[in-house]
């Protein structure tokens, strides 16, 4: 508190006022680590000093974090990088061959040997040249050009950097951007951030989330009156929907870019989640190829990848990367400027995706061990998803839809009237409602639909399946168990 | 090539601090924590960074304040108290909702204060010579860079009549809101508390918003220079400033020597005072949608702040090593002043701060000419140099124009953090190129 507010004199203006401070930033919302989550840490405060509470811990389903939730991390990325950091290490016995390799081969691409030193903006070279023959395995064969990889911090980074680059104009000239409805915000918060507009087309909540190019056509020409559709985002795996996309739909949307002149942003981040039978990844890369010249030689693209999700989990170390197909040869130029401005990725972030891209291989000492612990992060992830989706749809007032992907899941609740009005009596969104109210009664936390987007009139949360398996039944019966409290109190 | 152009030690050859590197590298593979190739301080030590993570990983990803409590007390502790002004600075640094994790350097968050759709645009008083990504950071944030000279006969001082002058300029122009200041500079300065205390008068007089860039903050070498942070100045100097002008400081591990010159983890912090609360609700929206920095970033920072003591068993060799990197630094300086200084047409104020030498070129009207009309496209008489001098004598630096320099003035900028070995090959190689490019362009 300022001497003069104590002494009762007036505040001399600050500088950096709400109406002062750059108005974008106000429209900025991330809820993800929104109110809720705030609320949340909160409890956890008050748990550690002691007061008693209707639960003994408070559970994070809220954010996509692995490694918080107690899953384990994958011993070979851990040991290369410890190599890396400690070179020392490289003496030591205990270290398999095959992880000194991988460490000996990072160090000498970093500058002074040091993951330590700064490297080029774009990225270590070797390990984006690694990157491209990750693709080119991927996508069947399908060239990429190492040019064309720009290692960022976390997937995160490089979408927002795209947008950068993409967002222009005034007024009715000004780039409006396609996005999902719901979506995973922080695009919504980047759009708000870059004034830019955006776009909202509605996935099919009664079609297992899928994308419907009517839909996309109804968005993009009820946009057009008021802003310039430029861009066109897709989340493959989706979050916070989970749905995996068809092949056929992939074309579908590939055509429409196409068709209506649309930058396409692809982000795979989950590309490894995928659990429901009769779904698969098909990256926007190879189906782009797979059409032909006429669409692989002219559609704009970026697909974004990282290794905060799939079976790695390790967000901590903001590892990620994309990869830009057709872009202008002036603007790429501009994409290295702007990158260069915040100088590197992180290194033991690049280092770290070089070892996803660049796993053990059937012939190496660490095979066995990787294979092992990568299969058991998956099939838990799938069968978390299969229980998830099974015990909601047991609760009355919850219905969900299959968790094909990724790692959330986003039921859909059905509010009593009464709980809608008693929300907007407490100027509360009716699903955050609901959801601070679990997390009072319950400890758990969740995001709410809000946060995501959803039709007018519905509501939803998402909740992560990242909690082992055993706290995860425990998780989806009090959810059960709060879902016919709270419907039995506002009935 | 000796490539001094960035302020990179490792890239350079400096060697890391083992201590640090066992640390994080214990935190990356914990089966290291029962390894006896490790002394039991590092293990114990990541035992405990690895217990503020939830799930004892590195690899998960934390809101902003994981580290917080903990740096509150380092940063306490490393403020010398003084009496009445105690209960102040602690009230101002025990705030934990005021520190928040930046892997980028302080441009990327000022967006809050950057009102891109301002008219007339909001202004930053930036000084000349700068940190080259600064005028692009701002431009990109869509506001004007306000120049204001450094006096280079004064030491490139800051003088207080400058900022008047610049912030005159600005008028009609633009709306300056902030004022930046590289405390010690890159490439040049280092400023005494005095100035410190003139410059917050100035900054609460003008209502500018104070952006405090502090990372070189352990690179200080002049016998009476002493590092003060513009924090300690502004509650040292009490009521009215203490308690109303806005301050943003700014500290990284790429530059800090008692840290480990990580530049390739990416992990700095940023402290703010006096901020509107209505305003720092947003600033925590804006920290957490850009999900957190590096956990070993964070780790990074925080063995810099907590190093091993007298006592601990890696305390020795921990002393030594920083004590290896600071009498090279020390070194290097001189020698660089000396060296520079012997050379006809060359000059170098002596480097009191910050990890780089920005030495003058004096050339004469004939000699600008003559480089002009050589060089193969035009360009001026600094970059012209630098390219012969990386060419011909194979040393990579910067031409002064890419930081900023007064108008006729030419100059280069290199960094002095390399092993002595090479900071010699270095100047050696300088020497001869310059004595054959003044005999060249005379």
């Amino acid at each position: 508190m300022s001497q003069q507010a104590v002494n009762g004199v007036s505040h001399r203006g600050r500088v950096l006022t709400l109406d002062s401070m750059n108005p974008n930033v106000k429209r900025v919302e991330y809820a993800v680590r929104g109110p809720i989550v705030q609320r949340a840490v909160q409890l956890e405060k008050e748990l550690k000093e002691g007061v008693k509470k209707p639960f003994t811990e408070v559970i994070k389903a809220n954010i996509g974090d692995a490694h918080a939730m107690g899953q384990k991390p994958i011993t070979f990325f851990r040991q290369v990088l410890a190599l890396c950091s400690y070179p020392a290490l490289l003496e030591d016995s205990k270290f398999p061959e095959d992880a000194k390799q991988r460490a000996r081969r990072i160090l000498e691409a970093c500058g002074g040997h040091s993951i330590g030193a700064y490297s080029a903006s774009q990225g270590i070279e070797c390990i984006r040249q690694d990157v491209a023959h990750y693709i080119e395995k991927r996508d069947g064969g399908i060239p990429s050009n190492p040019d064309n990889i720009y290692l960022s911090t976390g997937a995160s980074d490089a979408i927002v950097t795209i947008l950068k680059l993409l967002v222009c104009g005034e007024g009715r000239d000004r780039t409006g951007v396609m996005i999902s409805i719901p979506q995973y915000p922080l695009y919504s918060a980047a759009l708000a951030d870059l004034g830019a507009v955006q776009i909202n087309y509605y996935l099919d909540e009664d079609n297992c989330w899928s994308l419907n190019i009517t839909e996309l056509r109804r968005a993009l020409s009820a946009a057009r009156e008021h802003c310039n559709p430029r861009v066109l985002c897709i989340i493959n795996p989706g979050n916070p929907t989970g749905q995996v996309q068809s092949r056929q739909c992939i074309e579908d949307v590939i055509r429409f870019a196409k068709e209506e002149h649309l930058f396409l942003m692809a982000d795979e981040v989950y590309q490894d989640n995928v659990y429901a039978e009769g779904c698969q990844f098909h990256s926007f890369k190879k189906v782009l190829f797979e059409m032909g010249p006429e669409y692989s030689n002219t559609v704009e693209m970026a697909s974004f990848h990282s290794t905060s999700k799939c079976y790695m989990g390790e967000c901590g170390f903001r590892g990620g990367y994309m990869e830009v197909i057709n872009l202008d040869p002036e603007v790429k130029a501009q994409l290295i400027k702007l990158v260069s401005v915040r100088l590197c990725p992180p290194v033991p972030g690049q280092a770290l995706l070089d070892l996803v891209v660049n796993p053990p291989q059937p012939d190496e000492p660490s095979y066995a061990t990787f294979m092992k612990e990568r299969t058991a992060v998956l099939s838990a992830l799938a069968e978390k998803a299969r229980l998830t989706e099974q015990i909601f749809n047991t609760v009355p007032g919850i219905t969900c839809n299959p968790v094909q992907g990724a790692m959330y899941t986003f039921p859909r609740v059905t509010l009593p009237q009464k709980a809608i009005d008693k929300a907007k009596e407490l100027g509360l969104v009716p699903d955050m409602f609901y959801c601070m109210r679990l997390l009072d009664e319950e400890g758990i936390c969740l995001v709410p639909g809000s946060g995501f987007g959803q039709r007018e009139g519905t509501y939803h949360f998402r909740m992560t399946i990242l909690p082992p398996t055993e706290k995860l039944k425990v998780v989806l019966q009090k959810i059960q168990e709060f879902q016919l409290r709270f419907t039995q109190e506002f009935s | 090539v000796i490539d001094v152009f960035q302020g990179d030690l490792h890239k350079a050859g400096m060697k890391p601090l083992t201590f640090v590197r066992q640390v994080l590298a214990a935190c990356v593979y914990p089966p290291l924590i029962n390894s006896s190739n490790l002394p039991l301080d590092a293990r114990q030590r990541t035992q405990e960074e690895l217990g503020r993570c939830v799930g004892g990983s590195v690899g998960e990803g934390n809101v902003c304040g994981l580290m917080t409590w903990k740096k509150m007390k380092m940063l306490v502790v490393q403020d010398p108290q003084g009496g009445a002004e105690k209960t102040h600075r602690t009230q101002l640094s025990l705030l934990c909702d005021n520190y928040y994790f930046c892997g980028f350097g302080p441009w990327l968050r000022t967006q809050a204060l950057l009102n891109r759709e301002a008219s007339p645009r909001t202004g930053v008083l930036i000084p000349v010579p700068c940190h080259n990504k600064t005028v692009l950071s701002i431009m990109q944030l869509g506001a004007v860079a306000v120049p204001y000279y450094l006096s280079e006969e004064q030491g490139w001082a800051l003088q207080v009549e400058e900022l008047q002058r610049a912030l005159e300029s600005a008028k009609g122009v633009c709306n300056p809101v902030a004022l930046y200041i590289i405390n010690p500079g890159n490439p040049a300065g280092i400023y005494s508390s005095q100035c410190g205390d003139q410059v917050i008068r100035f900054a609460w007089e003008k209502r500018l918003f104070l952006l405090v860039d502090e990372v070189y903050q352990d690179c200080v070498y002049g016998e009476n220079c002493e590092f003060v942070s513009y924090k300690r100045t502004l509650s040292e100097m009490g009521p009215p400033f203490s308690g109303t002008v806005e301050l943003a400081s700014f500290h990284s591990v790429s530059k800090s020597f008692s840290g480990e010159y990580v530049c390739g983890l990416r992990a700095g912090y940023v402290e703010l005072v006096n901020l509107d609360p209505a305003v720092m609700k947003y600033i925590h929206t804006l920290f957490s949608k850009d999900s957190c920095e590096t956990v070993l970033g964070q780790i990074a920072l925080d063995l810099m702040m907590d190093p091993p003591k007298p006592g601990d068993p890696s305390y020795l060799l921990y002393k030594q090593e920083i004590e290896q990197i600071r009498t090279v630094l020390v070194h290097n300086v001189k020698r660089v002043h000396e060296v520079v200084n012997s050379l006809p047409g060359f000059s170098c104020s002596p480097i009191e701060g910050g990890l780089f030498a920005f030495p003058r070129l004096h050339l004469t009207p004939k000699a600008i000419q003559k480089a002009k009309v050589t060089a193969e496209m035009q360009e001026d008489p600094d970059t012209f140099y630098c390219t012969r001098l990386l060419e011909e004598g194979g040393v990579f630096t910067g031409p002064g124009w890419e930081y900023g320099q007064k108008e006729g003035t030419y100059h280069i900028r290199f960094c002095i953090a390399v092993p002595q070995d090479v900071m010699e090959e270095l100047l050696r190689r300088l020497s001869s190129f310059h004595m054959t490019f003044m005999k060249d362009f005379s």
